[in-house]
């Protein structure tokens, strides 16, 4: 048998329900793996062994009754951005370094009722600002495949757990391409569910225009069966879209036939490096040998003003979310000051790492008396034409295809000093965000020993037409089996 | 686009962020730099355009305004800096 910790969630599932092992010794495994290797990775923040090794042997009661679900046993790492009740919650800041959140995030409670087993909490770039988890407050993650190299970001930490098999199943969070970008560049498969399909309700904040929690996990199946327990309405969040979830595992038909997947120039331009630019066409090739429609020359012209909009947007309601972090009921407080004003802005100065700091400026200056109508409004006109450029787009095709990151993992330090250059990592995912449409990363091959992904783009809660093709390549190809030597 | 130094401390005033004269340095520089990239939405004539805030179509959400349990006091002030008597406590916000 192989060893445990290297398992699906579907095959865990397999032999929990056949009890060839119990979900305590999967949770243990996974411990040990997590003792073996993370001191190369530093995909954690936060270990929780005693409290998952009581939620294993919970499932494993729960298994004996017969009530297991899909996921009751598995292990699963969680973006050190959801609140999980009684589990420190730093959002990879010193702001919230000793934060022990009283409630768990919606999706916390739904993972609870699935019997999921949470193992911990991984890193982040400081309040999921950032493409690289250079930005984490307390120490970088390390790329599984390239130990010099970054994971991506913000949620480079589960990606990269599970990129190591530190866990089965993890949760990240994708403002502008968060858990699609650490996805490629780890060689995991990661989705951006629609705007609304996930609630937000215990997520901290960052861009709430924006923001949305997504899988990261090691196959597409993996991927469904995570949305299966995650996605629905919430009346706790005022954006939760009140729509019916599918069981996604019904897209996993691996026949493409008929599906028409538009490329679209903007995504995969012909001034991208030639070895990502080869692998992206080689999956081209694939789909359409497997029968999809290919339609080519389609354009959206506007994904040039993307990069823009995003970064007056998402810094605006980030300068708004992040006014909370005063000092008086959690987080970082300095208190020696001659004021009551000395010691907000001392907090703040002192809680905050440079680029959430950049971020709340940029966001305030774009608010502010003057330059609202030329910043903000601008911003929201441009994305009107972005999300519209998107609805022609649907007309044509079923599923849009492009590049999930322009590189692959770039070296720790290439550009955490200069601000601008960080940002284009996401140009061809914060689009996505833009218009609110859902977006899945799926590992297309390598570029010198690095993995690169693939992007698939949907339709507004089309998240089944995605699976659907991330499945189908995914069963004709073997990149997602493909595992880092640590 | 190329902010002063006045401007930068002014926004950072709004946004209650104290800053070292080196970190005042170093953003008028950097967010200078962003705002100039910022310019290249002035090539697109937006005036018939109407802005979006929410990717959904969502229009205001109501609810019944019942009464329902919230958190225990106890819990949420357990990560305050500073509590007493059930209550957050902060300094004087008005001073003589």
């Amino acid at each position: 048998m192989r060893d445990l910790f290297r398992l699906t969630a579907h095959e865990a599932r397999d032999l929990l329900s056949k009890r060839e092992a119990s979900a305590r010794e999967l949770t243990q495994a996974v411990l040990d793996r997590i003792e073996a290797v993370d001191g190369k990775v530093r995909a954690y923040l936060t270990v929780s062994a005693e409290e998952a090794l009581h939620q294993a042997g919970a499932a494993d009661e729960r298994i004996a009754r017969g009530e297991a679900g899909p996921l009751t046993g598995v292990p699963i790492a969680i973006k050190d951005n959801m609140c999980t009740r009684g589990l420190r919650t730093t959002c990879g800041s010193k702001m919230l370094e000793s934060f022990v959140p009283p409630y768990d995030a919606h999706v916390i409670e739904r993972l609870r009722e699935a019997g999921a087993v949470i193992v911990g909490k991984t890193n982040m770039d400081e309040f999921a600002m950032g493409s690289s988890v250079e930005h984490s407050a307390f120490f970088p993650t390390h790329n599984p495949w390239a130990p010099d190299r970054v994971p991506g970001g913000s949620s480079g930490g589960s990606a990269a757990a599970v990129a190591a098999d530190e866990t089965v199943l993890a949760l990240g969070s994708d403002t502008g391409g968060s858990v699609r970008q650490p996805a490629s560049l780890c060689g995991v498969v990661g989705m951006k569910p629609t705007y609304g399909r996930v609630s937000r309700y215990g997520l901290v904040a960052f861009g709430s225009s924006l923001d949305q929690i997504g899988p990261l996990t090691k196959d597409v199946r993996d991927c469904a069966l995570l949305m299966n327990a995650i996605c629905g309405h919430d009346a706790r969040d005022a954006t939760s879209a009140p729509v019916e979830t599918p069981d996604f595992t019904g897209a996993l038909s691996g026949d493409v036939r008929g599906l028409r997947i538009g490329v679209a120039n903007e995504y995969l331009p012909d001034d991208v490096d030639p070895a990502v630019r080869a692998v992206a066409e080689a999956a081209i090739a694939r789909l359409e040998s497997l029968g999809a429609t290919i339609v080519r020359g389609i354009s959206l012209p506007s994904t040039k003003y993307a990069l823009a909009c995003y970064y007056i947007i998402a810094p605006s309601e980030a300068s708004a979310n992040l006014a909370r972090y005063d000092g008086v009921r959690y987080g970082y407080s300095y208190q020696d000051g001659a004021s009551m004003w000395e010691n907000l802005e001392k907090t703040r100065e002192h809680g905050f790492g440079d680029e959430v700091k950049r971020r709340i400026m940029l966001g305030t200056y774009a608010l502010s008396a003057g330059y609202y109508d030329a910043y903000y409004l601008k911003a929201l006109k441009v994305r009107t034409l972005i999300r519209q450029e998107f609805d022609a787009a649907f007309e044509r095709c079923d599923v849009l295809f492009g590049l999930v990151s322009p590189t692959p993992a770039f070296p720790i330090g290439a550009k955490v000093d200069d601000p601008f250059a960080m940002y284009l990592n996401d140009v061809f995912t914060l689009p996505i965000n833009i218009a609110g449409v859902p977006g899945v990363s799926v590992p297309a091959g390598f570029v010198e020993g690095l993995p690169v992904g693939i992007q698939l783009i949907g339709r507004p809660f089309d998240e089944m037409a995605l699976l659907r093709a991330a499945h189908a390549f995914e069963q004709a190809t073997d990149w997602h089996t493909q595992r880092p030597e640590l | 686009m190329s902010l002063s130094r006045e401007e930068v401390l002014h926004i950072a005033h709004l946004a209650r962020i104290g800053l070292d004269d080196e970190e005042v340095a170093k953003f008028q520089v950097q967010l200078s730099d962003i705002l100039a990239h910022f310019e290249l939405l002035n090539e697109l004539d937006t005036d018939a355009v109407e802005p979006t805030a929410y990717p959904l179509p969502l229009e205001s959400v109501m609810r019944e305004d019942e009464v329902r349990p919230s958190l225990p006091v106890e819990d949420v002030l357990a990560n305050a800096p500073l509590a007493e008597d059930g209550a957050f406590r902060v300094r004087a916000v008005l001073e003589e």
